[in-house]
């Protein structure tokens, strides 16, 4: 451990950063004391934030930024002239050790890139992992990438040591995915996520009938797309999650807002900034998924593939569904209140249980918590709080709610030319 | 205007709620030791800490509300918001005399919400401790710890460092309210350190006591935040709502 391995890490955690995932949750893990580390259940510990905003809660560090693929949107694309280093095996695991006895992490998120074969990487993944579990009694969190093409035997030996493993489909399309990387198609992704979630289906399955069952990825498995390399349509990018979503071990599809970090391909869009609001929309929309019962085909229709990038998701339903409001926040069901812009799960479940005892108002809405803002055009509660989008119109509604606050400019105050 | 005045005290605050169920009253205020009076008022209690008192108090309210209910007021209870002890003292108030329905749940009175609210604060803070702990390990391999946390929490966050890092020696200090705990690889114990060495100003292990290669692993940690970071995405204001930055004179990775 030197100054060298600083140099090295440098490298190596800028090749890793453009993997989004950063979560630390879904395993409950005590320590039995005989080792270090434990894992928290419920949600995850981030322990810093980068000056981008992401946060960090795992050592996210490639093994090598070699690759012997030339994916077009990739930064460590065999093609690219790069400073390249490779951490050993040593070195992953002590630098992991040390952290994490600081407080810095909450364990390791380990990539690599594919140096001779995808077996000889995955072998290396799997090692450290065994390391830190058996050689130094490590209990924290491990987020092992899964490599394209790796062997069943091999996704199993990682898959015991991890707690999460990920492969990325990058790009939602096949055919998009096989314009800008030639040497990829959907099989290889495909494939060992089918290897993860049958081992933790055989693992759940070997739970009812043995006492002693080794753990196998307790935390399921997550994916990436990439936004805007290529042109598919939000629709597409939904469709691909709400059926990975359906996998019974799929925990979380992140979406990275591309980053021209290829500019001379001419393949890829010259994109002066990473498409940040549409990344926006996208996660906006992957939590009305997975926590407010929207399907897919509702956020995204066939006459709107691409999500407004002025309106969030949610309220762009309800612009384009105004049959459904006002909705009665003493009566309605839990379902249909998630469904009024405005109001979060957490709202949602306080107005659930407090009009057991009462009659709610629009005092009382806003201060359980609800942007009454927006929430006002679409809700009744016995008083008339402002007129609903069912006696006006969407257009109307969405002219009031996207209004640009004009700075240092007062609307009401007219304004006179001196000059 | 009824003004009861209490020692700041959790049994004191059950106390307060007894005494306004014997003397028949409705407090109109709750202060703290520090509170000032108001200019008008017409009457003035203060609250004797009693131990049977609040014992039948808080025997009551193990009947008629949940654990987790419970578990919320206690936690609420170290807020610094000056209005709490009184809007806490209506919630017991009320939950003691609705037999049969349980109140917790009523998010439209005032006194319920402001439980939820305040546990939500003072928990977050605590989160924030498992966060943003640093340590830094010294030459005898002690790890050490200097925090800041603005309510009294470290009791709630000791516990996990002690289960995550059962075999190694810590020390966790809160410099505002003056004392820590150290565990010793067996035993946790609260302490109160007098030293006046430079690590206790600064919260910064100087040279001499810190181990050979705590300067490097810091380099790489630093090191590593700095690369980890996209260019083209900055955005520092988002950054400091997620780790605030009164938290970032002991973050080892916001030095130098």
């Amino acid at each position: 451990m030197t100054e060298a391995t600083l140099e090295k890490l440098k490298i190596l955690a800028a090749a890793a950063k453009y993997d989004v995932s950063c979560s630390s949750s879904g395993t409950v893990r005590r320590n039995d004391g005989s080792g270090v580390g434990n894992t928290v259940g419920g949600v995850g510990i981030c322990h810093s934030f980068a000056a981008d905003g992401r946060c960090i809660a795992l050592l996210k560090v490639m093994l090598t930024n070699y690759c012997m693929y030339d994916c077009a949107y990739c930064i460590n694309r065999r093609s690219n002239d790069i400073p390249r280093a490779t951490l050993s095996v040593s070195e992953v695991v002590d630098i992991t050790m040390e952290f994490y006895r600081r407080n810095y992490i909450e364990g390791l998120f380990l990539s690599s890139g594919v140096v001779r074969n995808p077996d000889y990487t995955m072998e290396r993944i799997a090692r450290i992992a065994k390391d830190l579990r058996l050689i130094h009694r490590f209990n924290g969190y491990i987020h092992l990438k899964s490599i394209p093409g790796a062997s069943r035997e091999l996704v199993n030996e990682a898959g015991r040591y991890a707690d999460r493993m990920s492969v990325n489909i990058e790009i939602p399309r096949e055919q998009s995915l096989k314009y800008l990387a030639p040497e990829k198609d959907h099989k290889s992704v495909y494939e060992p996520m089918g290897f993860i979630r049958q081992g933790v289906l055989q693992c759940q399955e070997d739970k009812k009938k043995m006492r002693h069952v080794p753990r196998f990825v307790p935390g399921g498995q997550s994916t990436q797309m990439i936004v805007g390399a290529s042109p598919d349509t939000d629709r597409d990018i939904l469709l691909t999650s709400s059926a990975l979503y359906s996998m019974p071990t799929m925990r979380r599809v992140y979406y990275s807002g591309y980053v021209s970090v290829n500019q001379y391909d001419s393949r890829l869009p010259a994109l002066k900034q990473p498409p940040l609001v549409r990344e926006n929309r996208l996660y906006q929309a992957d939590w009305l998924m997975r926590f407010y019962q929207f399907r897919a085909e509702e956020i995204a229709d066939e006459s709107n593939p691409n999500l407004d990038l002025e309106v969030d998701p949610k309220l762009g339903w309800a612009l384009r569904h105004p049959e459904a409001f006002p909705v009665d926040i003493n009566r309605a069901p839990y379902e249909m209140i998630l469904r009024v812009p405005g109001i979060g799960v957490k709202s949602a479940a306080l107005i659930v249980s407090a009009r057991r005892y009462r009659h709610l108002n629009s005092s009382h809405l806003s201060k359980i918590g609800v942007a009454m803002k927006r929430a006002k055009y679409f809700i009744t509660c016995g008083e008339l709080v402002a007129p609903s989008i069912a006696d006006t119109s969407p257009e109307y509604v969405r002219r009031l709610l996207t209004a640009r606050k004009s700075r240092g400019e007062n609307p009401l105050q007219l304004s006179f030319d001196f000059s | 205007m009824i003004i009861y005045r209490f020692d700041g005290s959790f049994d004191g605050l059950l106390s307060a709620v007894f005494d306004s169920f014997a003397r028949r009253e409705k407090p109109d205020a709750l202060l703290t030791p520090d509170g000032s009076l108001p200019l008008f008022y017409d009457l003035v209690h203060q609250v004797e800490t009693d131990s049977d008192k609040s014992g039948r108090v808080w025997r009551k309210l193990t009947k008629v509300i949940t654990a987790s209910a419970r578990a919320a007021l206690t936690s609420a209870f170290l807020t610094d918001n000056p209005e709490f002890p009184i809007l806490a003292l209506r919630f017991i108030s009320r939950a003691v005399t609705s037999p049969g329905v349980s109140v917790e749940t009523d998010f439209s009175d005032p006194a319920v919400l402001a439980v939820l609210k305040e546990c939500r604060r003072v928990r977050g803070e605590a989160h924030r401790l498992l966060q943003f702990v640093r340590f830094q390990k010294a030459a005898d391999g002690t790890y050490f710890a200097m925090i800041e946390p603005i309510f009294d929490v470290l009791p709630f966050a000791v516990n996990h460092f002690a289960d995550r890092f059962s075999d190694q020696p810590f020390i966790i200090y809160d410099r505002l309210r003056d004392y820590g705990y150290h565990y010793d690889g067996a035993e946790l114990k609260r302490v109160v350190i007098s030293s006046d060495g430079y690590h206790m100003q600064t919260g910064l292990l100087s040279e001499e006591i810190m181990h050979p290669q705590e300067r490097l692993f810091q380099d790489l940690w630093r090191a590593y935040v700095k690369s980890t970071a996209i260019m083209e995405r900055l955005n520092p204001r988002k950054q400091r709502q997620d780790m605030p930055v009164r938290y970032w004179k002991y973050l080892t990775e916001m030095q130098k």
